[in-house]
């Protein structure tokens, strides 16, 4: 069986410092939600209070209609998988995977069926009777993984479970936690810094900072409406430019240059800031108005090539991304003119709190 | 790699070491086949006359078969009660952190500093009051408070190094804390456990002081307190006293060998990362 799980107004302290002031969320059945932020930003915290390893300081936390606060961790019915793994090293493979099972005494034929399912499911039947330190790390994850997942949790909680594999084992293990999480349909709570992984793996995410969500969303929602400039810059990259907004107009003036945008929630003229991914500017040979610029730094990645640019009118620096040609890329030093494109753009207030975008 | 000229030095320090431990056992144990004349004409020699009649005297005459039992019982039942309350408290103490733990901690350590034979007379009327003396339950309770120091000291740090998560994985996997007690901190901690016991199994086996001060009955002596009977004022039965040493050693020689792998394990644990 899968719950949802509400949270409601939960306070985190340690001490006299609140690490956590106030955060509600509701996470949805069998859905793969992850709190994203860098450290010390409470979302380690926030899955830990989850698990029942950490004291509430204040709010509910509910498994369905279940109010869990104080509900000792081994009632919880949760599965949980950390950064080093922890499995068990005096334990065999399959030993590790039977821990959870034997201790809810069930029937020995029923342990050996169920830890055999998952061996499998989680691909190391073959390894069932080797010692963990025998074992690779991505090896020793899936071990970590079925034995979250035998004893059939309500939740499996992930804390950081990529973060000591190296970078090609990660893509893969984020794949196969993907997809025994969709085939198992269990609802999971998914902790890393890692945007990318966070963007690739999840099915909402809860941006976090300072121990306060800044954004839920999708992952495209957060990639192209992001609620504040922490947000817009954290997930993915982009620029910050000074802008002003002429709101009879409709148009957004950068220097000489100016484009049209919609469904901007500021009724007066006002200075904003210009949030513009570095694959939303354009190239042009010549345009009538644009945002003329020289080229200071360039990089070739393969796939693309990134290139610094101190726009003329302010002197400021903005990244650029084009998808590289076969001819040669435009040298240091030379005078370019970018326009931008206005519908993927965002504008934040001055105070960088606010996205003036409205979101359709 | 070590250079030729280390190699020699290290093997050369080495092979005097293992004179200075091994010349003491082998003295013991060739002199304990000699009769007493020969002992002290060719002491370090082998016998030149071979003879059974100390460890005869002792294995068929007197009560040392009672002294080797009742040393067991004390050593096996002391080592037993530290090594079963050090975990226990190293486990608390490591896994519980506030001030107050902090405090029992350097408590527990602050003991490793006082001798204990500092408050024998003290030891002696609780034992009176308990009505213990003259048994050997009088020197139990001294020795594990005796082992009790070095061995928190010891699990604790051992405990420490185990990862966290490890018990919060067994704690969701609905273990209860008996329960990672036995399964996971246990036979996490055998090397350290070895280390313990051997260290503390030497210090309870040879002991004389105590049973000395707390033991006049002859059925509750123990062997270190036996020998002593032998070294008399103006007499002294070498032969005997020395075959009673050599058998002496054999039960604690016996469980270094079975602890000792573990022991060695304990010893280098955390200098390599694993």
């Amino acid at each position: 069986m899968s719950v949802n799980i509400k949270i409601n107004n939960a306070v985190k302290k340690f001490g006299e410092n609140t690490v956590i002031s106030d955060i509600s969320v509701d996470i949805k059945d069998k859905e793969l939600f992850t709190l994203l932020g860098p450290s010390g930003c409470g979302k380690t915290t926030l899955l830990r209070m989850i698990a029942g390893f950490n004291t509430i300081e204040g709010g509910e936390f509910y498994f369905n209609e279940k109010k869990i606060n104080d509900m000792e961790v081994s009632h919880r019915n949760i599965g949980m998988v950390f950064q080093n793994y922890a499995i068990f090293p005096h334990y065999s493979v399959r030993q590790n995977v039977e821990f959870g099972l034997r201790n809810r005494k069930l029937d020995k034929a029923v342990v050996t069926e169920e830890a055999d399912k998952f061996l499998k499911l989680m691909q190391i039947y073959e390894y069932r009777d080797r010692k963990p330190e025998q074992l690779s790390g991505g090896q020793q994850q899936r071990v970590a993984l079925a034995r979250a997942l035998v004893i059939k949790p309500d939740v499996l909680l992930m804390d950081e479970p990529l973060s000591n594999l190296d970078a090609k084992l990660r893509l893969e293990m984020r794949q196969v936690i993907r997809d025994v999480q969709k085939e198992v349909g269990i609802t999971t709570v998914y902790v890393t810094h890692d945007q990318e992984e966070a963007m690739a793996i999840s099915d909402r995410i809860a941006v976090m900072d300072f121990g306060v969500i800044q954004h839920i969303g999708t992952p495209q929602e957060i990639y192209h409406r992001p609620s504040n400039t922490f947000v817009a810059t954290f997930i993915g990259r982009t620029n910050f430019v000074d802008a002003h907004y002429l709101a009879n107009k409709k148009l957004v003036e950068v220097g000489e240059y100016n484009f049209k945008v919609d469904n901007i929630s500021l009724e007066k003229n006002n200075d904003v800031i210009l949030s513009v991914r570095p694959e939303d500017f354009l190239f042009h040979e010549e345009a009538k108005t644009s945002l003329k610029g020289v080229i200071k730094d360039s990089f070739f990645l393969g796939l693309n090539t990134h290139q610094l640019v101190e726009l003329q009118h302010n002197k400021q620096l903005v990244e650029v991304i084009r998808e590289s040609s076969l001819e040669n890329e435009l040298p240091i030093g030379e005078k370019i003119s970018l326009s931008i494109k206005g519908h993927k753009v965002n504008l934040f207030s001055k105070d960088s709190k606010e996205n003036l975008v409205k979101r359709s | 790699m070590m250079s030729r000229s280390q190699k020699i030095f290290t093997y050369f320090a080495l092979s005097i070491w293992a004179f200075i431990a091994i010349f003491p056992i082998w003295t013991l144990i060739v002199n304990s086949f000699k009769p007493q004349k020969e002992i002290f004409s060719n002491p370090f020699g082998l016998p030149q006359t071979f003879t059974l009649e100390g460890y005869k005297a002792v294995l068929l005459k007197g009560n040392f078969g009672t002294y080797f039992l009742n040393t067991i019982y004390v050593t096996v039942i002391s080592l037993a009660l530290i090594v079963f309350f050090g975990s226990l408290a190293a486990y608390a103490l490591a896994k519980w952190n506030s001030k107050a733990s902090i405090f029992l901690y350097v408590f527990f350590i602050a003991g490793l500093m006082i001798p204990i034979r500092l408050g024998t007379i003290d030891l002696i009327r609780l034992m009176q009051f308990f009505s213990l003396q003259d048994t050997i339950w009088s020197l139990i309770p001294v020795y594990v408070a005796m082992g009790m120091p070095i061995s928190i000291f010891i699990l604790t740090a051992f405990v420490k190094n185990l990862p966290k998560e490890m018990f919060d994985a067994a704690k969701v996997d609905g273990a209860s804390e008996w329960h990672i007690y036995l399964k996971i901190v246990v036979p996490l901690l055998r090397p350290a456990i070895a280390t313990v016991a051997i260290f503390n199994m030497m210090k309870i086996w040879n002991d004389f002081w105590f049973p000395l001060v707390f033991i006049r009955a002859e059925e509750s002596r123990t062997v270190a307190l036996g020998v002593s009977l032998l070294f008399g004022q103006y007499r002294t039965d070498w032969t005997r006293a020395l075959s009673t040493l050599s058998l002496a050693a054999i039960p604690i020689l016996i469980l270094y060998i079975l602890l000792s792998r573990e022991f060695i394990k304990g010893l280098t644990a955390g200098a390599v990362k694993g």
